[in-house]
């Protein structure tokens, strides 16, 4: 309960200030505009800029929040498209390349004069060790086994047994069991080119002689001596030739294709006709040698 | 009671005061009589009366002299409230310090109205310190008689009263 002077007091105060607002209301300000309407209106309007400030943060805030989750789902909508187009990108990109890589084996089929069947690898070796792929054609399309298989860059291997309808398995010519006739392309000088396991380059050229001319950097093409293989085909580049201990050279072929990326394939649809001898023209070259 | 003696103080002094409008009380000071009947009501009855007559007081002679209304009632509501409170603090009772109470009150009156009106209209202020002197004297000097007729008037009526039956018994 108020004391006496407690309300006398505020009697007081709001006779006051009652006085003070009918005075206001009278007098006007140097603008012309009543001194009440003044500070009325400076009063309210800065409780009204303060409102206006308070409302339009609220405001400002809950649009960003809403714009940030409609930011959040449209970054995770364009992530997702991005996603999509890299996707695509790399499907187009594969798809270039394939094309391209198709346009060389077309390319191949064209320059060459030897019936060829294009393959596409589906399988890597099943076996650590065994330097093997599957291609998808089999006895249906004419595969058989020993047929060479060839890239644009030059011979992949050939193909083992068993073939099935739509499937083949076709040996590299860096696998341990393969061996490939040939002969250097510069000197002629004829050999063996054979898988040197664990070695890099992963192949070597045996039974070439001491005395041959045999230098880095010439490329040693299949010689067709083996029956497998057509001749002149590239196998590979003279990487080193040095001279061996015994009757031959050591020389390790870098192989021309590249095994680590063989997607599609040649079958060349000539039977193998077993081993023959060298034509004359490459043992003539060869003994010349 | 006290509200209607409020009221007829006021009625009367606003009565005599707009009656005796323009009339100059020694070279132009003119007495505030609405003012002496707010000094006295907060004299008589305290603070609060004192507050509410003035602000009534104030507001009724500012709506009748067509200034700035407010400006009076402001002036004479802190008066009654300042003199009611000094009233109930202090013994004011001789006719002395009821002068200097009448005295004070109007300085601080007319230093707060014109300093207001000073305030209203945007100019300096400019207080003629010997007229505002000359009219609180003037105030004082009613007021005391004003005192003095509420106080002593009923009893001397009473003692004329009483003389004046036995006289007539004398005579009768």
């Amino acid at each position: 309960m108020l004391d006496i002077r407690q309300r006398t007091g505020y009697l007081f105060v709001a006779l006051m200030l009652g006085h003070l607002i009918l005075i206001s209301a009278q007098v006007q300000s140097k603008s012309g505009v009543p001194v009440l309407e003044t500070v009325t209106f400076g009063f309210f309007s800065r409780i009204q800029g303060a409102a206006a400030a308070v409302v339009g943060g609220v405001r400002g805030g809950w649009g960003n929040y809403v714009d940030l989750r409609g930011v959040r789902t449209e970054n995770a909508s364009l992530r997702q498209q991005v996603g999509d187009l890299e996707v695509r990108l790399q499907e187009q990109r594969a798809l270039a390349a394939r094309t391209a890589r198709l346009q060389e084996l077309l390319d191949l089929r064209g320059s060459t004069s030897l019936a060829t069947l294009a393959a596409e690898v589906i399988a890597g070796n099943p076996i650590p060790g065994m330097l093997t792929v599957t291609i998808n054609r089999g006895s249906a399309d004419g595969v058989q086994p020993d047929m060479a298989v060839i890239a644009p860059r030059g011979i992949v291997g050939r193909v083992v047994g068993p073939v099935t309808s739509h499937a083949a398995r076709v040996q590299l010519i860096i696998d341990r069991y393969a061996a490939v006739g040939a002969i250097t392309e510069r000197s002629r000088a004829g050999g063996m080119v054979l898988a040197d396991p664990g070695g890099d380059p992963p192949l070597r050229m045996d039974l070439v002689g001491n005395n041959s001319d045999v230098r880095p950097g010439d490329v040693v093409v299949a010689s067709g001596v083996d029956g497998i293989y057509p001749k002149g085909f590239v196998i590979g580049t003279v990487e080193s030739s040095e001279k061996g201990r015994e009757l031959h050279r050591d020389i390790t072929v870098r192989p021309a294709v590249d095994f680590s990326s063989l997607e599609e394939v040649l079958v060349v649809l000539v039977p193998a006709r077993g081993a023959m001898p060298a034509e004359p023209a490459d043992a003539a070259g060869e003994a010349g040698e | 009671m006290k509200g209607a003696g409020v009221f007829l103080a006021l009625a009367l002094a606003l009565t005599l005061q707009t009656t005796l409008a323009g009339v100059s009380v020694a070279g132009g000071a003119a007495v505030n009589l609405v003012l002496v009947a707010v000094v006295y009501v907060a004299l008589a009855f305290g603070a609060v009366t004192g507050l509410l007559a003035g602000t009534v007081g104030g507001l009724v002679q500012d709506a009748l002299a067509g200034g700035i209304v407010g400006i009076g009632g402001l002036s004479k509501t802190l008066v009654g409230f300042i003199v009611g409170v000094l009233g109930a603090h202090f013994i004011v009772s001789q006719p002395l310090p009821r002068f200097v109470m009448f005295v004070g009150a109007t300085v601080v009156h007319e230093l707060c109205f014109q300093s207001l009106y000073a305030l209203a209209e945007a100019r300096s202020l400019q207080m003629a310190f010997t007229e505002v002197l000359t009219q609180a004297a003037i105030n004082g000097v009613i007021g005391i008689i004003a005192f003095q007729i509420v106080e002593l008037g009923p009893g001397l009526l009473q003692r004329r009263r009483t003389s004046g039956a036995t006289i007539g018994r004398r005579h009768y």
